[in-house]
């Protein structure tokens, strides 16, 4: 699927729901618990089921990205499955740590 | 990205934390969520695309701002202290609007086409009886808030601040809860300033109870801020100046609670910063500087920068104290000069920032940023080796005496150092030999006598002759806005000098 910043995906497979923060051009395999994503009023892929080996979960308000594939999601509901690019786990990222300013 | 879905999140990921208010009662973030979404119904059922709010801080400031964002509305928060003319003008450019308002101000208002006046008490009633309205949310690139900017130097304008550019601050520079269960953030500054609406959307994403003061008072403030166990706040610099006041007359009041204090929103005078870290040295200090039109906080000068500083022996470290530190990860900062290029290191010129948080935007005229999306700030600064940034203040107040820039803050704050004066402003006089002479109003401490002659020798041994005030005069006060910003052509105005 082609991704776009700002587009919300859902797993088909699990409860988890994500925002996209940065898209790489082009079309994409994005998997959550080994089904595929889909955006968020569709309907979930028929018939998918919860790979075990793919349902490690997501984490509400963390960021999964590859920086070398550019693209970055932020996890705006929590759920079973763990999120891969193709045969690539997404990387949980690491906020920079920045006082409060405000 | 919408501001709606970031207290969606908090909603569903704050668990019990209180997000606003007292802790035993306030609500919760499911509450808030639940609220706004209240509001959104109620909004979206009337007829008008603003939402606007003359109003002290409240619990009616975030319902609002969500509300109108779960709506898809902007969200229009003016200055309750202006005039009920320059209201009126303002209420009016937001036609057609619905404005929750305190009490009395309808009145104030009188009728105005377009725009439909609710007082705040009636619209907290009503809300609880909408049915809460969860559409999914919309369009990013839509106008999120508009904010009147303060109007120092003419009209104000209305900076546009779309959802994109908030989200992309908060997103940024929050982890979403991160903050300690028994973090609270004291809010203090307005609702209609840039610092009152990001200090909601940080708190809220962030996880921290929000503490409001209905609008700032230190002896309410430092009492709030014992009794609310606040441990986190932003301050002006004219707030945290009249705070030390404050606990300079009660030594047994330590705030013990309280770890992180920012300021920002105008240039803090050094000798306050030393004083505070002096009086409250267990509390970490930030120093941001943005503006109304980056969506708050583009640099800061971290608690470590601070100490850093502070304990260095090297004149050049010890300098930052006065900086602003470094820019956000998330955005790029350049000095510019005149012709447009950048310039090197340790040069000055203006301030110019790229970045998704930056609008630089404004109602009517549209977009002031460069092809390349850059924003010129109209402040000017420089850069250090280190890539600490220095803000010298607006362009327009920079003095050229002789074809030497002088920047009136580095005099002020030579005067203010003097231990006979309590604040102090400087102004450009014009003068057919030098082009300008430096001028400056000081206001002595209480009981303090100044004499001018021996304030001049002060800051020549200090700073250099040219930088040294040609005139002197002693005044009571000086006229600053609520925000603690410095009413420059008002004091020029009052000395009879041209705009």
């Amino acid at each position: 699927m082609q991704l776009k910043a700002g587009t919300r995906l859902k797993s088909s497979v699990c409860e988890t729901q994500v925002m996209v923060v940065k898209a790489p051009s082009g079309d994409v395999d994005l998997t959550c618990g080994g089904a595929a994503m889909v955006v968020l009023d569709a309907e979930p892929a028929a018939g998918a089921t919860l790979d075990p080996s793919r349902a490690e979960g997501t984490l509400l308000g963390k960021r999964y990205a590859d920086d070398e594939a550019g693209i970055e999601l932020l996890c705006t509901k929590p759920g079973t499955g763990s999120l891969w690019l193709g045969d690539t786990p997404l990387a949980f990222k690491q906020a920079k740590a920045l006082p409060s300013s405000d | 990205m919408n501001l709606a879905m970031l207290l969606e999140m908090a909603g569903d990921g704050g668990g019990d934390r209180v997000a606003l208010g007292p802790r035993p009662d306030g609500l919760t973030h499911a509450e808030l969520l639940a609220r706004a979404q209240r509001a959104a119904s109620w909004f979206a059922a009337r007829p008008g695309v603003n939402v606007g709010m003359i109003g002290v801080n409240s619990d009616a400031t975030p319902i609002c701002l969500f509300g109108a964002a779960i709506a898809g509305r902007p969200f229009a928060p003016l200055n309750y202290r202006w005039s009920d003319d320059q209201l009126r003008r303002a209420a009016a450019r937001l036609a057609p609007a619905v404005v929750i308002v305190d009490e009395g101000v309808a009145a104030r208002l009188g009728p105005l086409d377009g725009v439909e006046v609710v007082e705040r008490g009636r619209f907290l009633a009503e809300i609880e009886d909408a049915v809460p309205l969860t559409a999914p949310a919309g369009d990013t690139a839509a106008p999120a808030v508009l904010l009147f900017t303060s109007g120092t130097s003419g009209d104000p304008k209305v900076a546009v601040l779309r959802h994109e550019n908030l989200t992309s601050y908060i997103l940024g520079t929050v982890e979403f809860m991160g903050a300690d269960e028994d973090d609270a953030a004291l809010v203090s500054v307005p609702p209609y300033h840039i610092a009152g609406i990001s200090g909601l959307l940080s708190s809220v994403f962030g996880g921290r109870r929000i503490v409001h003061l209905e609008a700032f008072d230190p002896e309410v403030w430092v009492e709030t801020a014992g009794r609310e166990s606040v441990t986190h706040a932003m301050v002006v610099p004219t707030m945290l100046a009249r705070i030390l006041e404050v606990l300079d007359r009660d030594p047994d009041v330590g705030l013990p609670v309280l770890r992180h204090l920012s300021y920002g929103g105008g240039r803090m005078p050094l000798p306050v910063i030393e004083a505070a870290v002096r009086r409250l040295p267990h509390v970490d200090f930030v120093n941001a500087y943005g503006l109304t039109e980056t969506s708050s906080t583009i640099a800061l000068l971290t608690p470590d920068d601070h100490r850093d500083a502070l304990a260095s022996p090297d004149p050049a470290i010890r300098a930052r104290l006065g900086s602003v530190g470094r820019p956000l990860p998330t955005v790029e900062v350049e000095i510019r000069d005149a012709g447009g290029a950048t310039v090197e290191p340790g040069l000055r010129g203006e301030i110019w920032v790229r970045g998704e948080q930056v609008s630089g935007e404004y109602l009517g005229t549209g977009s002031t940023r460069d092809d390349g999306g850059w924003f010129p700030t109209k402040d000017g600064g420089w850069i250090d080796a280190g890539g600490f940034l220095f803000v010298e203040g607006r362009l327009d107040d920079v003095i050229v005496r002789g074809g030497e820039n002088i920047s009136p803050g580095e005099v002020e704050d030579a005067l203010i150092a003097h231990p006979d004066v309590s604040d102090a402003a400087v102004v450009g006089i014009p003068d057919d030999d030098w082009g300008e002479l430096v001028a400056a109003v000081v206001v002595p401490v209480d009981g303090g006598d100044i004499d001018p002659v021996a304030l001049q020798e002060w800051v020549r041994s200090r700073l250099r002759s040219s930088k040294t005030p040609a005139v002197i005069e002693v005044r009571d006060l000086l006229p600053y806005n609520d925000n603690g910003k410095l009413l420059r052509r008002q004091l020029r105005a009052e000395l009879g000098l041209p705009r």
